[in-house]
Formats: structure tokens, C-alpha cells, sequence
């Protein structure tokens, strides 16, 4: 699926942003001389040999909170779409094969839950549970797995009617084999460029959240929450919170340069399987 | 006008393509070789192979055109006079509808749904400048001539609203309302049930000779081209096989490629002696869809064990809808399903495996009845394993076994449905039914979707299959030729009923009720005038009523 020389120039650039930024959250942390809770300077300190880029609102060194901030966001990110798209993708297929009431019932369900505006609704939610990573994942899994049941559940109707699915019927396969080895094979090109799709929204999802409080908590700090607690230095020409922004928007849109060519190739259903 | 005018010649055409095939390097493809012809004013020349031959895209160059990444990159297309190759793009515009039309072979994929016939017909010869007025008498002329009810009224109607007949015909008035000199008919009747096809192959040879129009006649029924065309033009990759007068074609083929195309479909099965005890009945079958359509009723049959049934009639009449019914997908509202002596349960989700195992299925479009992400061998060797349990390196032997008896082999196992032609697909699709062991196998139009000599081959096989396994086949068609290559027993339905059913010898042979003698007169027959005879025996018989 990802060959070098039938890439596009973006997708190239997608996949090298994405390359550098994975580079930049996992091996940088090794070569900073700093840990992300040490103070290290002033606050706001101005950019110098000692620090890259500066120091944040405490003093610490900017640039290695930036590299645990990055990391945190793709972990979050990264956890929460692929618990969405399990949950999405074995629910609107199971939906889609077994139709009926479990179908309804599922639908309805779902169509309820996206009738409420997302973030308003992870703000109350969270707002009541306890403030925990997991419960941070959790929550914005579930909402975004609505997105993913709805785009399965139209790709597996699609599939679901052909006359091999039917011959295995015939055979007398259960829903299980139908959905794992007939169905999914075939889906998964346009279910792979809309899960890069729905990481980056659920990197912004998450970095909201952090922003607005209800994300990370302190001290540990993902892109959103540093743009957070380092937001006031922007009235005095501090350029601090800008660094998470931009990592934030890089990331987005190199994962999307990325997903654009997949889905390009897979924009018709049909040409997705051939 | 001299009828001996020159209208069309082409001149060592050659079409090429390029293919992206995933994962490799583009690849180039010859689609049209060399080919040349000619085409005088008035004339029809049939041009006929199977599919891959090229016929389709040398019927779109007459008009300077190439579909889907062809290009012509070679010869001369020579229209009264003028080379269209060598013209501006807006001087082949002002060729297209004006001078040289197309028919496609589904006109309801062709028409635009949401505006009325009348509109769609006369809209070319509105561009080309031809008063409204004059320009839908000219319509209602022609709906006339190719004789669709209620001429004045029918173009009021949306394409929905009439059948596929007349929506073909209504198709061939749009091609003839400019007054074109050239029509090409791409497969016209190919998707129509042969007792429409008839009617509608007659009102075209009759419409093109009072307009005195030419013709290329793209087919891959050689008995149809036969009926309406001058001369014949066989193709073969890309490539002119023979080229000559309908009568030497048909009569005194030279090639042997025409020769086996000319003879194809003449395998014949020996009716098999009744009396072995009924594997299925099928009892007073009643069923209906949700909306409450009625799509068959009090359907009452019996296959033996190794015999075949053939379920024959046209399209709506409910021979699909039988065979769903025999499988449990769609179960019956009323009447039993017996299967060796034992009343199956109706629906699907009710039958045990062994039940389910005994009734196979072989679907009529091989492309979607295989999972495109299976290879062969698992596509294969599923059955083995989910009716018998078997697995590893006897699992493989047996689906070797099963290859070599499909004539395919060991080389097979690997491949991916997409790398196989549409026979070797149907084969597999075979070898997977055979797996399970069945004792009945239900074939729905399984040879429809093949080229005729592809599709010998596969009955062949079948036939084959049959002797060595003693399988019985519930054989859905609509072809009477298959049926007369496969049956020991034949019922024919129509609307939903069952008008005619028995031995194939008791069937096909007189006297006939009404809609069986419509049915086997409709079939075309690979011999001049053909159309002709039937036609008048239709009128004298009308006549005399």
C-alpha cells in the first residue's frame, strides 16, 4: 500500500512530516539534556544554545516539553481512534450483515448520539467523570466511533449484497466469519484512509479538550494543554505557544497529505478491492 | 442516390490502450489490429467475436471516437469523403448525431431518467438547427415505423415507464430522428429476453431499410447478425478473422474459428429415462416479496437424482425467485420444499449444515460470486473444511483433486479470482460447489454472462461432472439452446406460473400452448431469412384468428 515510487510529491511530504514527527516524539526525549518537569531557566526565558527555543511559563526547557507533548498527543490520539474504529467497524458490519432490529437499535442509537454537538457533549461528560487519561480516551473513542459505525456500515451494505457474501451465507457461515474474512478484506482500503482521517481529527478533539482544561492534567502536558499554560506569554511577544500550535497543525496536515492519496486510490468503493 | 456509394471505409485502424494494473509498471495493449473496411450507403455489415475482441471499439472510431483511454494510433477513417482523423475537434462534433449515431446496448443505463422520451429523442436534431414542430412529427414518425404502441402519446412517458423493448426501439428513433447516415448498434438486443428481441430486431431492419441508412451491427450472436445484416466482419483480439457476404459466413465459413462460432451450441444430451425416485420436490410453492408482489405461484416440480431440470422463461418470471426459494433465502409464503423424502425448513437460518451442504449454488456473474481478496485455493478449499472438517495437507490434496477435475490444476491454487477469465472464474466456482458434495446443484444462468465457445465448454463440463458424480442440476436459463445442450426435463415459466413442464422431448415438441410456441419460434436460428419466415407465420397465423 505505501510504495515510495508510486507516491505523489504530497503524499511523500505527508509521509516524511509523519516520519520526523514519530522521530521527534519517541528518539528526542533521548538526546535532550533535560527532563520535561526540570526548571531550568526563567520564565519564558529567551531562546538560546542552552535552550533551543526558549523556556515555557516555569522555566522549563520548551523544547523537550514539546517532544513528551508530541508524544503524548499521538499516543492519546493513536489509542483512542483505534478503540473507535474496533468498536465502529465491528458494530456497523455486524449491523450491516445481520440488519433487522439489532440494526435499528444500533442505528438509532447512534443517530441519537451524534445529534448532540461532540465537544459540548465530551465537556459534560468529563465534567462528571473523574479526570483520568483513560477516561479521556474512552470518552472521545466512543463519540468518534459514531463517524467510523456510520462509514462501515454504508461500505458493508455495499459489500454485504454481492453474491459471495450470499454463497457463504449459503454455506452457512455465521456472522463472524462473514464480517471478518468477506467483508472486512474488502473494505479495508477506504477504512484505512479514514482512520488517518479520524486520527487527525482526534488529535485536535484531545488537544481541545486539554485546552479548555479538561484534558491532560498538569504536570504532565499534551500539545493542547502547553498551548494552555503558556497562552499569556502571547500578550507580552512571547512566541512559546505558538511552537505546540504549529506541531499541532504540522501533524494534522501531514497525516492528511497522507490520507489524500489513499483515499484518491480508494475513492471509488469498487476500485478499492480490483 | 446510387446505392453503391461509398459512406465509410477505415483504413488499417489500430486502437491502443494503456492498463494500470496495480503494483506493476503501465502496460500497453493492442485493442484493434490492422482492420480495415468498408461501407456503402444503405448497407449493414455486422461486425462479431467475443468479448476482448475489439468490435465495440471499432464501432466508436467510425465516429472519431475512443472510450476510456483508447487511442487510435493508426489508419485512416474515411467519412464521405473526409478523413475525421485529421478534423477539428467542432468538425467531429457537427459528424456525431448528425451524420453518424450510436446505440447502446442498455438503453436504460443510456436514457436520462429524469427527462421525458420525447425530449431525449428530438434533442440532436433540435442542435442541429431543426424546428421543434417538424422535429417531433419526425419522432412520432419513427416511433411508427418502429412500431411502438400508442405512437402520438409515448414520448410524453419517462424511461421508467415503458420496457426495455420499447426503450430500445425509442433508443434506435434518437439515433435515426437527424436523418444520420450511419448508425452503429452496439449489441442492441444483447440485454432483451429473445421473445422482445424479435420484435425489436425486426422494427430496426425494418426503421434503417425505409431511411435507407447504413449500419455497423455489433453483436456477439451470430444467428442475430445473421438475420439484418449485408455482410459479416468476424473479429478476434483485435484482430479481422474472416470477412464476407452473410451467406458465405454463415453457409460456407472458411476459418475454422468461424467454423466453430457457426457450430457452436450444438451439443446435445440424451434425454435420460424417468423413474428413479424425486431428490427434490418443490410443492405447490407460493411466494411473494415484502411488498407483497406476488412472484410465484402454485409452482409444483421434481428433479430426479443425476437428471437435470431446466427451469426456463424470461425475465419476471420468477425463475430466480424459484431457485431462492429452493435455497431458503427467500422463504415460501405457502407450499413445502421436499429434499430425498424430508420436508426442508423454509428459511435459511433453520436448515442444518448437511442440509445446506446436499444444495449447492453456481451464481450466473462469476466476477461477484468469489471474494476477490481469496485465492483460489481458499475460495476452494472453504467447503472442505467447513463441511468435513479437513485440514492441512489433505485439505490440499483434495482441492488439487478438485482443480484437475475442473481442468484447471495445481498451477491455479495461487491466484486471485481478478488474474482468472471469465471461464476459468466459472469453473472455480464450480469446483467450489462441488466441493460440498452436493446432491443437487442449482445453476442460475451460470453460462449467460460467457462467450458462446467459453460457454460450451463450461456445459461440457457440467455434463461431464454430472456422469462422474451423479449430481442432479436445477439449471435456470433463458437461453433454449443451453437447454436443449443440458436438459432431461424442462419447465417453463411464465408471470409467475408454470405453463408448460415434462420431458425435454414432451416439451419441445408440438403441439405447443401459446407462450411456448412464442418462446421457441423467438429463438433466432443461424439461417438467412429466418426473421422473415417467423414473422409472416406470425402475421398469417394473427391472420387467421
Amino acid at each position: 500500500m505505501f510504495k515510495w515510487s508510486n507516491m505523489s510529491w504530497s503524499a511523500r511530504v505527508g509521509f516524511c512530516g509523519l516520519i520526523f514527527f514519530v522521530l521527534f516524539a519517541y528518539v528526542g526525549p533521548f538526546l535532550s539534556p533535560y527532563t520535561a518537569e526540570e526548571v531550568v531557566g526563567d520564565t519564558w526565558e529567551t531562546p538560546s544554545s542552552k535552550m533551543l527555543i526558549g523556556a515555557d511559563s516555569l522555566g522549563r526547557d520548551l523544547l523537550t516539553r514539546l517532544m513528551y507533548g508530541t508524544r503524548f498527543t499521538i499516543q492519546l490520539a493513536g489509542a483512542a481512534t483505534l478503540i473507535s474504529f474496533t468498536l465502529g467497524v465491528m458494530l456497523g458490519f455486524t449491523a450491516a450483515v445481520v440488519r433487522g432490529w439489532p440494526d435499528q437499535i444500533l442505528s438509532r442509537s447512534v443517530d441519537l448520539l451524534m445529534s448532540i454537538p461532540t465537544l459540548i457533549f465530551a465537556l459534560v461528560v468529563l465534567s462528571v467523570l473523574p479526570r483520568d487519561t483513560i477516561v479521556l480516551v474512552l470518552v472521545t473513542a466512543v463519540l468518534d466511533s459514531t463517524r467510523v459505525f456510520r462509514l462501515s456500515r454504508a461500505v458493508a451494505l455495499d459489500i454485504a449484497v454481492q453474491d459471495f457474501v450470499e454463497a457463504a451465507r449459503l454455506r452457512g457461515e455465521g456472522t463472524r466469519w462473514i464480517v471478518l474474512r468477506e467483508i472486512l478484506p474488502n473494505a479495508l482500503s477506504p477504512l484505512v484512509a479514514e482512520f488517518g482521517l479520524r486520527f487527525a481529527f482526534a488529535m485536535l478533539f484531545l488537544s481541545s479538550l486539554s485546552f479548555l482544561g479538561l484534558g491532560i492534567q498538569p504536570p504532565d502536558a499534551d500539545l493542547g494543554r502547553m498551548i494552555k499554560d503558556n497562552k499569556e506569554g502571547i500578550v507580552y511577544g512571547i512566541a512559546a505557544a505558538l511552537y505546540p500550535g504549529a506541531t499541532i497543525a504540522l501533524l494534522a496536515l501531514s497525516v492528511n497529505l497522507l490520507v489524500d492519496s489513499i483515499l484518491k486510490r480508494t475513492s471509488s468503493l469498487k476500485g478499492g478491492r480490483g | 442516390m446510387s446505392d453503391n456509394e461509398l459512406l465509410l471505409k477505415i483504413d488499417n485502424l489500430r486502437v491502443e490502450a494503456t492498463t494500470y494494473p496495480p503494483g506493476e509498471p503501465p502496460k500497453e495493449l493492442v485493442i484493434v489490429d490492422d482492420v480495415s473496411l468498408t461501407l456503402n450507403k444503405g448497407k449493414v455489415l455486422g461486425l462479431i467475436g467475443e468479448s476482448g475482441a475489439g468490435k465495440s471499439t471499432i464501432g466508436l472510431t467510425a465516429m472519431a471516437y475512443g472510450r476510456g483511454g483508447c487511442r487510435i494510433t493508426g489508419g485512416q477513417i474515411w467519412l464521405k469523403g473526409r478523413e475525421l482523423l485529421s478534423m477539428s475537434h467542432g468538425g467531429i462534433r457537427g459528424v456525431r448525431g448528425a451524420e453518424v449515431a450510436y446505440v447502446a446496448q442498455s438503453a436504460a443505463a443510456a436514457f436520462n431518467p429524469s427527462h421525458r422520451l420525447l425530449a431525449q429523442v428530438i434533442e440532436t436534431s433540435l442542435k442541429r438547427g431543426m424546428p421543434r414542430r417538424q422535429a417531433e412529427a419526425r419522432a412520432i414518425e419513427l416511433f411508427r415505423k418502429l412500431k411502438l404502441p400508442n405512437p402520438e402519446t409515448i414520448g410524453e412517458r419517462y424511461p421508467h415507464q415503458v420496457s426495455g423493448g420499447q426503450l430500445q426501439r425509442a433508443m434506435t428513433a434518437m439515433a435515426l430522428c437527424p436523418k444520420p447516415d450511419l448508425i452503429v448498434f452496439d449489441e442492441p438486443t444483447t440485454a432483451l429476453d429473445v421473445t422482445t428481441q424479435i420484435e425489436v430486431l425486426a422494427a430496426i431492419k425494418d426503421a434503417i431499410r425505409d431511411e435507407n441508412t447504413a449500419a455497423l451491427y455489433i453483436t456477439h450472436d451470430l444467428a442475430v447478425v445473421a438475420q439484418i445484416s449485408d455482410e459479416i466482419m468476424v473479429l478476434r483480439h483485435g484482430k479481422l478473422v474472416e470477412h464476407g457476404t452473410t451467406d458465405q459466413i454463415i453457409n460456407r465459413p472458411r476459418e475454422d474459428y468461424t467454423q466453430r462460432l457457426v457450430s457452436v451450441r450444438k451439443i446435445q444430451k440424451v434425454e435420460a429415462a424417468e423413474g428413479a425416485k424425486p431428490i427434490l420436490e418443490v410443492r405447490n410453492i407460493t411466494a411473494a416479496y415484502a411488498n407483497g408482489l406476488t412472484v410465484l405461484k402454485e409452482v409444483s416440480l421434481a428433479v430426479a437424482p443425476g437428471h437435470t431440470l431446466a427451469i426456463v422463461g424470461e425475465s419476471g418470471s420468477g425463475k430466480s425467485t424459484l431457485a431462492r426459494v429452493v435455497t431458503g433465502l427467500l422463504p415460501p409464503s405457502d407450499g413445502e420444499i421436499v429434499f430425498e423424502g424430508k420436508t426442508l425448513p423454509r428459511a435459511l437460518k433453520d436448515r442444518s449444515k448437511e442440509q445446506l451442504r446436499i444444495l449447492q449454488m453456481i451464481y450466473q456473474m462469476p466476477d461477484t460470486a468469489m471474494n476477490p481478496r481469496q485465492t483460489v485455493e481458499s475460495i476452494i478449499a472453504r467447503p472442505l473444511q467447513f463441511y468435513f472438517g479437513m485440514h492441512g495437507a489433505e485439505r490440499k490434496r483434495r482441492t488439487v483433486e478438485l482443480l484437475d477435475q475442473i481442468e484447471m490444476g495445481a498451477k491455479f491454487l495461487d491466484r486471485y479470482p481478478a488474474e482468472l477469465s471469465g471461464g476459468q472464474k466459472q469453473r472455480v466456482c464450480i469446483a467450489r460447489a462441488l466441493a460440498a458434495q452436493p446432491k443437487l446443484v442449482i445453476c442460475d444462468e451460470v453460462t449467460s454472462a460467457l462467450d458462446p465457445l467459453v460457454a460450451d465448454e463450461i456445459l461440457k463440463l457440467l455434463l461431464r461432472l454430472q456422469a462422474e458424480t451423479h449430481v442432479a442440476y436445477l439449471f435456470i436459463t433463458h437461453d433454449l439452446a443451453t437447454v436443449r445442450a443440458i436438459a432431461d426435463s424442462i419447465a417453463v415459466m411464465f408471470k409467475g406460473e408454470l405453463v408448460r413442464y415434462g420431458g425435454k422431448t414432451k416439451v419441445l415438441s408440438p403441439p405447443f400452448d401459446d407462450y411456448t410456441d412464442l418462446l421457441l419460434s423467438s429463438v433466432p436460428e443461424m439461417q438467412l431469412g429466418w426473421l422473415e419466415q417467423v414473422l409472416s407465420k406470425r402475421r398469417m397465423a394473427a391472420a387467421g384468428n
